[in-house]
């Protein structure tokens, strides 16, 4: 990182005589050229001056606040602020019932809505000890794949826009675009799908619907193609990355990082893999990991997943089992309308559970899932009724955030939009 | 149902039991899962402990729980710590009862940097006092905000009307 530059650097040696409105007048020579003296920008600017970045700035994708002080372009220092989009999601699910929450799910990380709709259930799952069925498995960790390439791509693609260069975000969208066809005939959404429930999915996959995401997932290899030729080996791309809000793997795991950011700094971690669920052990595929931890490797590191993604969901795409998609349990899942019309058990055990909700047994559970961004955890108190006591979320881009200040700092200011970009902090998540 | 963590979890309890012995309120090993209730007390030594001589050197998590409508506890208040050692692959959870008339906690931000923003999280929502904190600010609810909104007390329904810019010098002079 670059703190101080030298200004000769930029001037050519047989640079023309440079001429202001303050040379003219009085008996200044018009030929003074102070280009010559060896004045470095420390020289230049006496002062700090202060900036503010955000909380509405394009870069930001959405809505933070980074004030910094520089010294010509370098950062000083630099304060963050955050919970512009504070919602209150912990503080409004006090008084939902468990599947009502599902929706307030989508909204956290809202690049990959599925993923925090499958660990929601899946945390609420293991404290109520309900085994989904194997169709339901199938389905989530494909549904989940789709997602991680999905919010790589939106990462990936806007960082390098902040960057410069638009054409791979277009490259991406194309094939995304293909995705969310896919996920908008599954769910009926494109952003805030609300697709599964406690014990299940809230409906079965649509006739033809392999086949619908065999021909969108065709086109991802060739866009990633695309975009990784046209950045991997880029020398602009390279400058503006390569060594850039740079952290040791140390250092990441200290401001708690998780997910693909602690991956680009060598560490191997990643939940499918250290504490496989949903069957992902008899899976196979790979853990891209970085060495530099750079804004590079970050977005290097988010390109192989993709790639690692794709051979789950080409491995799974025609394991998914027939049978029930819904756990066979009354305790979570409503009778079918058959029964509630014939039988007084059933039709009561639908009051019941529309009137009162799931309720899981009291107890607390924290129960952790690989999202794109890293992991996602719930801490759930559950006091017996169908609301839950309290829930605490464990967003991952809260902690990576917490490291901006150590990342920009000593950087230049053009590097703060790069590591931002890098780190795929959505507001959504981070404020809740 | 015994995991491969089980064994681990066991070591790891009887360890702790016997160096810090009253320290160390309770075990709770429902769902599989590590939960020592730990006294305020020591919980500056029980993480210290398990930072250094036990690599748990990924803190995940710091939640606080009001606990006023809760059938049955100790406290009103707990503050949650969620670890994780990468090295061993072993989560344990720390819950330390706060009483509500003395809600100081020893802060935990020499030991991880993400005790940064999770501590003001955690002040901010319930009110502890994070004794050692570098920048106790809040940091999700706006600076003019009133109250702890996620005690039990706090209405559902009680927005505030917040408008004016915060001075984020504090934030900016903070040590990197």
């Amino acid at each position: 990182m670059a703190n101080k530059i030298d200004i000769k650097e930029f001037v050519p040696s047989e640079a023309p005589p440079r001429y202001s409105a303050r040379d003219f007048d009085g008996d200044v020579d018009p030929k003074r050229d102070d280009f010559d003296e060896g004045l470095t920008l420390p020289d230049i600017n006496t002062t700090p001056m202060f900036i503010n970045i955000g909380p509405t700035h394009p870069a930001t994708h959405g809505t933070f606040r980074v004030y910094a002080q520089l010294d010509g372009e370098t950062v000083e220092k630099a304060g963050v602020d955050v919970g512009y989009l504070h919602r209150g999601f912990e503080k409004i699910v006090e008084i939902k019932q468990y599947n009502q929450i599902i929706p307030y799910t989508d909204r956290l990380n809202y690049c990959s809505g599925l993923t925090n709709n499958v660990a929601f259930c899946k945390a609420v799952e293991r404290m109520m000890g309900i085994e989904v069925p194997p169709r339901t498995i199938a389905i989530r960790v494909i549904i989940m794949e789709i997602q991680r390439i999905m919010d790589h791509m939106i990462c990936c693609g806007t960082n390098i826009v902040d960057i410069g260069a638009l054409t791979n975000f277009w490259y991406f969208y194309n094939a995304r675009d293909k995705l969310n066809d896919v996920l908008e005939a599954l769910t009926g959404a494109r952003l805030t799908y609300t697709y599964t429930r406690v014990g299940g999915l809230a409906w079965d996959l649509p006739d033809g619907w392999r086949e619908n995401v065999k021909a969108a997932i065709k086109e991802i290899p060739s866009a990633i193609k695309d975009v990784r030729g046209l950045v991997a080996k880029n020398r602009i791309f390279q400058d503006r990355t390569r060594g850039v809000g740079q952290i040791s793997g140390e250092n990441a795991i200290n401001f708690g990082w998780t997910g693909p950011c602690l991956r680009a700094s060598g560490v191997d971690l990643d939940l499918r893999k250290v504490r496989p669920y949903y069957g992902y052990e008899d899976l196979e595929f790979d853990i891209p990991i970085g060495s530099n931890g750079d804004v590079y490797d970050r977005i290097i590191v988010r390109i192989e997943e993709m790639h690692e993604s794709l051979k789950i969901i080409h491995q799974m795409i025609d394991r998914v089992p027939d049978g029930p998609i819904n756990v066979d349990d009354k305790r979570v899942t409503l009778p079918p309308k058959q029964k509630v019309h014939t039988s007084m058990e059933a039709l009561i055990n639908h009051f019941k559970l529309v009137i009162d909700g799931v309720q899981p047994p009291p107890g607390r559970i924290y129960d952790a899932t690989e999202t794109p961004n890293g992991e996602l955890g719930f801490y759930i108190i559950s006091d017996g009724s169908g609301h839950p006591y309290r829930i605490k979320v464990r967003p991952p881009c809260f902690y990576t955030m917490n490291a901006l200040k150590f990342l920009v700092e000593g950087g230049m200011v053009a590097d703060i939009v790069a590591i931002l970009g890098g780190l795929n902090v959505i507001a959504g998540e981070l404020d809740r | 149902m015994a995991t491969q963590e089980t064994p681990k979890h066991d070591a790891l309890v009887a360890e702790l039991k016997n160096r810090f012995g009253a320290k160390i309120l309770d075990v709770d090993r429902s769902y599989d899962d590590c939960t020592l209730i730990v006294d305020k007390a020591g919980i500056h030594d029980v993480l210290a402990f398990l930072k250094n001589e036990h690599r748990f050197d990924l803190l995940l998590d710091i939640a606080g729980v009001d606990c006023m409508n809760l059938p049955k506890f100790r406290e009103r208040f707990e503050v949650v710590y969620m670890l994780y050692s990468i090295g061993d692959d072993v989560r344990v959870r720390l819950e330390v009862p706060i009483s509500e008339l003395d809600l100081d906690v020893p802060t935990a931000t020499d030991l991880w940097k993400s005790a940064n923003w999770a501590e003001r999280e955690a002040f901010e929502m319930f009110g502890f006092n994070f004794v050692g904190h570098p920048c106790l600010k809040r940091l999700l609810t706006h600076h003019e905000f009133v109250g702890h909104p996620l005690r039990k007390d706090y209405p559902i329904m009680g927005g505030q009307w917040c408008a004016t810019t915060s001075d984020m010098t504090e934030e900016l002079n903070e040590p990197r």
